[in-house]
């Protein structure tokens, strides 16, 4: 590589007309070309595509020919809003995505708050758990969360039977979608509770102690103390988890498609798993990628809080 | 009144040490059911009520496991799979986030926004149209395929990470470098690239994982038994072996180990990593 670069710290002014000069401005680009190449070749290729697809109309015969499918323009779309199935799966996704984020992000910061509350050997062994259980594969936690839930001999309906009044012996959590969704969203918490109580308890760390100990002088106590001291300390890093966190929850498809044995019935469609089967399960893809483009558009609200909240604290300069 | 206080407060640190046990055991649950199903004996498993400590323990449903045909195939689907795309995703990852990291120049910005969008999209979102590309230059069915699309998947976050481990390491330790007569790639090689290192492993662990973990892209794209990787190895576990639940949490133990093996060396490193951007107020 260069071979006869004189010194030069970056933060030094433009040497114009100085040896190389021209060289070395291209450098950073050549570092992120190999990048740029890859993402824009197998993401922002197959992302027009998506685009264009939802505006065509691709089924199984174009797919074997080879043949360019017919131009339709806003066919499959006017077909999805006028579909009521489709606003049912919206609402479904929105309501799943309220309820997991709600979890998720209350329990992660009741966790990360005790977590400074409780003894060394204490807050080790939490840690170690919440790292266990955040390396498990989603596979893996739908196999024991299906197993635990399991009809006849899940432990489940053993424990819910202890309670006073309950019979659960032989419940099927599946039968019914809303003890299914329980279910899934016990998965889906069970799993991202790790991520958001790591990052929290992180943040919580950075708390200046004087700060705490002044306002508790000044008088102030537990809620109030947390309400007006410590959260507006953390807030940065709890509006990027939870915007991650809705994110992540609005696209969630491999915890339903697993839960479900790949064959979700029609009352467990999300809209990513709606999109997968329009695709995969009925070739209908133009339809599917439709339902795809609305995903990655509804996303984007949360992406721009994300990056907002980057943006405002520097972080992207 | 001293006395008092710290009664209290005595008392309230066994109260939050309770809850913090209470959360773990509850959280960890899973995990040691999984274990103990794995494993008892198929009499144990189907017990009623159920028993919450072993009498005594089997390898059989391990065994059974790992004498599915396909079952060793499938490891070395998924460990060449995980090999390809973290050294790829390392090594042109590093490039860019150097660049990101030491040089500003114009379309930086947009660069980094770029990146941190991407990192959004879901992989479900965009299988439609990869597995198109993917079939038209006949790279349906193949590793090579897989590979490349987790690569372009991991490629955003490991530039990420890695622009925030090197910019931990002071630019003064690289000036001097070249004060002394390297090359910036010299500097780089002999400066950056050593105190890079912790870096550099816990990034590739963590793309590890994650293209360990992944289930839908090869589950649509690989159709050969023996290509496919554990991901779809578990699941079509589950459906052959209906409710032989043994031998589904053992399989469940072998997909999960190797992964929580490495989770645990590098998660300090990970999770310090991606806290760093959201602690910085």
């Amino acid at each position: 590589m260069k071979t006869a670069d004189p010194p030069r710290p970056r933060t030094r002014p433009k040497r114009p007309g100085a040896p190389g000069a021209h060289r070395r401005r291209a450098l950073p680009y050549l570092l992120i070309a190999p990048t740029m190449l890859a993402l824009s070749a197998v993401l922002g290729y197959p992302l027009v595509k998506l685009v264009l697809l939802s505006f065509q109309d691709m089924t199984r015969k174009e797919l074997f020919a080879g043949t360019d499918p017919p131009w339709v323009g806003f066919k499959q779309y006017r077909s999805i809003f006028t579909d009521a199935f489709f606003w049912e799966v919206v609402g479904r996704t929105a309501l799943f995505t309220v309820v997991c984020v709600g979890l998720t992000m209350g329990v992660a910061m009741g966790v990360a708050l005790l977590m400074r509350q409780v003894d060394p050997w204490v807050r080790v062994t939490m840690a170690g758990v919440l790292v266990a259980v955040w390396a498990m594969p989603i596979m893996v936690a739908a196999a024991v969360f299906r197993w635990l839930t399991d009809t006849d001999y899940g432990v489940v309906n053993w424990a819910l039977g202890l309670l006073p009044g309950a019979d659960f012996t032989g419940h099927n959590w599946f039968a019914n979608p809303w003890h299914g969704f329980t279910v899934i969203v016990l998965v889906v918490v069970w799993g991202a509770v790790p991520f958001a109580t790591i990052t929290l308890h992180a943040a919580l760390t950075q708390v200046p102690a004087e700060l705490e100990e002044a306002a508790r002088v000044d008088g102030a106590r537990g809620w109030q103390l947390f309400r007006c001291v410590t959260f507006p300390v953390i807030k940065p890093a709890f509006v990027m988890v939870t915007a991650l966190m809705a994110i992540w929850d609005f696209g969630v498809f491999n915890q339903i498609w697993l839960m479900r044995g790949g064959q979700p019935e029609k009352e467990y469609y999300l809209l990513g798993v709606y999109s997968f089967t329009e695709s995969f399960a009925v070739n209908r893809y133009s339809s599917g990628a439709a339902i795809a483009v609305i995903t990655v558009l509804l996303l984007l609200v949360g992406a721009v809080v994300y990056l907002r909240q980057l943006l405002r604290m520097g972080e992207v300069e | 009144m001293s006395g008092t206080a710290t009664r209290q407060g005595r008392r309230g640190r066994r109260l939050a040490n309770t809850l913090g046990l209470l959360f773990s055991a509850l959280m960890a649950f899973p995990l040691y059911w999984m274990l103990l199903t794995a494993l008892r004996p198929a009499s144990e498993i189907r017990h009623s009520p159920p028993r919450f400590w072993p009498s005594q323990l089997t390898l059989e449903h391990f065994q059974r496991a790992m004498e599915t045909p396909t079952f060793w195939s499938n490891v070395r689907s998924s460990v060449i799979i995980g090999l390809g795309t973290v050294v790829v995703s390392l090594l042109i990852g590093t490039l860019a986030a150097f660049a990101v990291a030491r040089f500003r120049f114009v379309g930086r910005r947009a660069f980094v926004m770029a990146i941190l969008c991407i990192q959004m999209i879901p992989l479900a979102g965009l299988i439609i149209p990869i597995y198109l590309l993917l079939s038209d230059l006949g790279l349906t069915d193949s590793l090579t395929g897989v590979i490349v699309t987790y690569l372009v998947f991991m490629l955003p976050f490991t530039v990420w990470l890695l622009r925030g481990f090197i910019q931990g390491i002071p630019v003064e330790l690289e000036e001097a470098a070249m004060v002394d007569g390297c090359t910036r790639f010299g500097a780089f090689r002999r400066v950056v690239l050593p105190l890079l290192a912790p870096g550099l492993v816990a990034t590739s662990i963590y793309s590890l994982v994650q293209a360990w973990n992944e289930y839908v892209l090869v589950y649509v794209l690989l159709s050969s038994n023996d290509k496919q990787t554990l991901s779809i190895w578990l699941v079509s576990f589950q459906t052959s072996f209906g409710t032989d639940y043994g031998g589904m949490m053992a399989g469940a133990t072998l997909t999960a180990l190797p992964v929580l093996i490495f989770f645990m060396l590098v998660q300090r490193r990970v999770a310090a990593g991606l806290a760093a951007g959201a602690v910085k107020g």
